[in-house]
């Protein structure tokens, strides 16, 4: 279709402000912009036209099944979007006087009440924007901590090779030196490479539990032990906290921090890539390390972004949690590893599971034997599946398992969509044997067919130009 | 009242059969009983959709919506016209994940590089990224981009937000770099400090105008002296401003950022926002985050895919140019949509009526005895006075709806957008008036 600017009519406008009622006034030449604005010029039809055209070549969690492993792509509740659009909500002021924002007080103080006692924390912070964002400030939590004791030789933070890339760029970002240990066959942490590593030199450990392979790691009170006897703290990735929540606790597993990701296990959308929410939470040793304390050394206050954070997303979380409550929240959870568990087996005698055991909310499939029979990769097969109206689970992650697919299908579908998805897998592991070269230049009826990925990244076109 | 669970009762048996369990609590075999929830959460019973909508509108009834926002400092009240509403609503914008999987993302991704062209044509900026958090995170991950192994401290102006100078600081302690505030002198850069504090460690200095204080800064002649002394210029922007202001391009930005809020966001106590990133081309593969970019597919028909993302952390890991992951695309899709709407007159006009009604607002104010302005520098849409009884023309002014400007320093920083009319303006001043009579 074409671009937005390539529907611009010069002098087309929409009327949207009256007539100035108070004199102009002129601009310093000195400071007044020289250079056109060649923004588009279009009509409110043809804006309107547009963007439902550009909607329609969208698949959304509305469209249908959507198992991206990792990315928990739960039903987003329509209640929760009208709440978010109370203009009480919208219209108020980031920096309004306190005694006019009690409404707004109230929705972080409730929701932080709901969510430490999902978590198993003390208190928490809404500042962070997203997922990567809470682990910048989770992680910063455990800097201050160790340079407020004065121990400053801490320099390492330990990251499993099966944990999301976040991690490791995150521990770079808090200035720690990344010490990366292999995973056991199975996925969880090696306790001989976790305590080869421990030393007076450790800042902490992050991790995810249940792990990037689906596994909840049953050694966690050990894990969290060792780290904590060495002088470490335990960092909790919350993306995966849709298996467990109201069911275990991160706080009961040991952990001094965590964030969660609101977008991911409290069913606000993403938005095709955000804004999410990163709420991070902590025991109270921590609490006066989070945003707004005094910093450690120099001056300033930590803060990881402007304002209280994306607080429209947190009204979302909280009418979600108010509508699941203390009953909702831990059925949730079961569900959602019950679906994964069920998917796995029905999809099971076809494509493997790396790991062929109880999963939780999310497993992964190893198909580097297929591969070798079929000359089908992974690749294709998630190219298949959007010819199949299923968008394609999260591939070649986690990194320890070879031609992965990671699916997750969450709580909210029912069980003829995991039918018709087991269904859907099973008619294309058929297909790989009979005709491999059709599944390898999939996907035949999508949008597009696949991108020239080498072509965008050598000779970069990054903005449309006037021919 | 409800978990959004499809299954019934019948069908969860008939799964647990399917895969061999007992009961649901098989499934958690894995977990250590001394460490399950031995409770039930200590959170309220579930409840019904309308109870959950009177809750909630109750809490939202529970803040006060001013008829009249007179104050700015970071987060801004204009129009915004129903269409930029109505768009991102949209349930395939709203619930679809980050395009990984270009075939079935083509809306989004192309949304993302129309957002980014604009952006080029509103700063004059070769590229932009698909946003990051905001404002100042884009100044923090911009200060990120600049340092090497010789330049490692970043200098910003103390005439920049409050928040956007702790954010930085709080990256720059992150990765354990200096960051050093150069002072302001009359409401603007101080730029004999400036040029002292140019030493050659010394890896960008950011700018921020109109400043903290509304003030237009004279960027070009500092972007010289910043390169002058070997250093990147980061300029931090306000997106309306640039309608009518010199573009980050006029003024020799190395990189461009600026909170995109004002381009059809509400302010929404604060979030969510968009962090807008440009960059000259030179410096394109140090920019974080997602970058959309045009290319074929293999029958030549035009697509568009997440690019470059060797920069990434999925890829790069600890070696990434920056953590990021989610961004804040739905807000770039907004801020496109309402750049689009507007179009070149309209953000002219928007941008014009913003000074004027300021202007006016501060001719208004400055003509009652008693009340001075703070600084005399040109200035956009912010501006500072200084008078007695602030907290009672504060007060006075809340009690009569009109939410005032913001106690800054000695003074009060005002601010008025093209969503005020002369009327509205004439009633705060009178009030304001009648306090200092």
């Amino acid at each position: 279709m074409k671009l937005i600017f390539e529907k611009s009519v010069h002098g087309r406008k929409s009327d949207l402000l009256p007539a100035c009622d108070v004199p102009e006034v002129e601009i310093d030449a000195k400071f007044a912009r020289q250079e056109p604005l060649p923004l588009p010029e279009l009509c409110e039809t043809d804006i309107s036209r547009h963007y439902t055209q550009l909607c329609q070549r969208v698949h959304g969690v509305n469209c249908g099944f959507y198992p991206l492993g990792s990315c928990t792509m739960k039903y987003n509740p329509r209640i929760n979007e009208e709440m978010a659009a109370l203009p009480g909500f919208t219209s108020i002021h980031p920096l309004a006087p306190a005694a006019s924002v009690k409404g707004c007080r109230e929705v972080l103080d409730t929701a932080k009440q709901y969510l430490c006692e999902i978590a198993g924390m003390d208190d928490m912070t809404f500042q962070p924007a997203a997922g990567a964002h809470g682990e910048f400030t989770g992680v910063m939590l455990i800097k201050q901590y160790h340079r407020a004791r004065g121990d400053l030789a801490r320099t390492k933070i330990i990251v499993p090779d099966s944990a999301h890339g976040t991690n490791p760029a995150t521990a770079a970002m808090c200035g720690f030196e990344v010490v990366n240990i292999d995973s056991a066959p199975d996925g969880c942490v090696d306790l001989e490479a976790l305590k080869a590593v421990l030393g007076p030199d450790v800042a902490g450990l992050m991790l995810t539990n249940p792990n990037t392979v689906g596994i909840f790691d049953e050694n966690i009170l050990e894990i969290t032990r060792l780290v904590h006897e060495a002088g470490g703290l335990c960092y909790y990735d919350g993306a995966n906290l849709n298996a467990v929540m109201g069911i275990v606790r991160p706080g009961d597993m040991g952990f001094d921090c965590i964030h969660m990701n609101l977008h991911k296990t409290f069913s606000t959308p993403h938005g095709g890539g955000g804004p999410g929410a990163g709420a991070v939470g902590c025991k109270d040793f921590l609490k006066e390390f989070l945003p707004r304390s005094v910093m450690m050394e120099g001056e300033g206050r930590i803060q990881v972004r402007m304002f209280e954070g994306n607080f429209l997303v947190v009204v979302r979380a909280l009418a979600y949690l108010k509508t699941l409550g203390k009953e909702g929240v831990p059925e949730a959870a079961t569900n959602a590893v019950l679906n994964a568990n069920y998917l796995m087996r029905k999809i099971q005698g076809t494509f493997e599971p790396a790991f062929d055991r109880t999963c939780m909310h999310e497993f992964v499939l190893d198909l580097s034997e297929f591969k070798k029979e079929t000359g089908v990769s992974a690749l294709d097969v998630a190219k298949s599946l959007i010819d199949r109206g299923m968008h394609p689970p999260t591939m070649y992650f986690p990194l320890i398992v070879h031609e992965a697919l990671m699916l997750e299908p969450t709580e909210t579908e029912s069980k003829e969509t995991l039918d018709e998805a087991a269904q859907i897998f099973r008619d294309l592991f058929e297909l790989a044997h009979k005709d491999p070269a059709y599944m390898q230049a999939a996907p035949h009826h999508a949008q597009i067919g696949r991108p020239d990925e080498v072509k965008a990244a050598r000779s970069p076109i990054l903005r449309w130009e006037q021919a | 009242m409800g978990s959004y669970v499809p299954a019934t009762a019948a069908e969860r048996r008939e799964m647990l059969d399917a895969i061999g369990m007992k009961s649901e609590k098989e499934l958690y075999a894995d977990v250590p009983a001394s460490m399950m929830l031995d409770h039930p959460l200590n959170i309220p019973s579930g409840k019904s959709e309308l109870e959950v909508r009177n809750e909630m509108t109750k809490l939202a009834a529970e803040n006060k919506v001013y008829d009249t926002v007179l104050r700015g400092a970071g987060a801004y009240d204009h129009y915004i016209p129903s269409i930029v509403k109505y768009i991102p609503a949209k349930e395939e914008f709203l619930t679809a994940y980050t395009p990984y999987q270009a075939e079935l993302s083509q809306g989004i991704l192309q949304s993302i590089f129309e957002y980014q062209t604009m952006i080029c044509q509103l700063t004059g900026m070769d590229v932009s990224n698909a946003s990051v958090y905001d404002g100042a995170t884009a100044a923090a991950e911009a200060a990120a981009m600049c340092r090497d192994r010789k330049r490692t401290v970043t200098l910003i102006s103390a005439a920049a937000h409050p928040d956007m100078i702790n954010t930085v600081r709080t990256y720059c302690y992150g990765t354990n770099h200096e960051l050093r505030v150069v002072p302001a002198k009359n409401g603007v850069t101080d730029v004999d400090a400036l040029k002292e504090m140019l030493t050659d460690d010394v890896a960008s200095f950011i700018l921020q105008s109109p400043n903290f204080f509304g003030q237009i800064e004279d960027a070009k002649a500092i972007g010289e002296t910043v390169h002058a002394a070997k250093a990147q210029f980061i300029f931090s922007f306000n997106p309306i401003s640039l309608a009518v202001l010199n573009t980050p391009k006029e003024v020799g930005a190395d990189i461009a950022v600026g909170e995109g809020q004002p381009l059809g966001l509400p302010m929404a106590w604060g979030g969510p926002y968009l962090g807008i990133m440009t960059a000259t081309n030179r410096m394109m593969r140090k920019l974080p985050g997602r970058i959309v970019g045009q290319t074929t597919d293999h029958d030549g028909n035009l697509a568009y895919v997440l690019s470059l993302q060797a920069r990434e952390q999925h890829i790069r890991r600890e070696k990434a140019s920056s953590n990021i992951c989610s961004n804040e695309a739905l807000c770039a899709l907004t801020a496109g949509l309402y750049l689009a709407t507007v179009g070149p007159d309209g953000l002219k006009e928007v941008a014009k009526q913003c000074m004027a009604k300021a202007h006016y607002l501060c001719m208004a104010l400055c003509e009652i005895p008693g009340v001075e302005l703070k600084y005399n520098g040109p200035f956009f849409h912010e501006f500072v006075t200084v008078m007695p009884k602030r907290d009672e023309v504060l007060a006075k002014l809340d009690e009569a709806g009109i939410l005032g400007g913001l106690e800054v320093e000695d003074g009060i920083l005002w601010c008025a957008t093209e969503k005020v009319t002369r009327e509205q303006l004439d009633r705060a001043v009178a009030i304001v008036k009648e306090v200092l009579a």
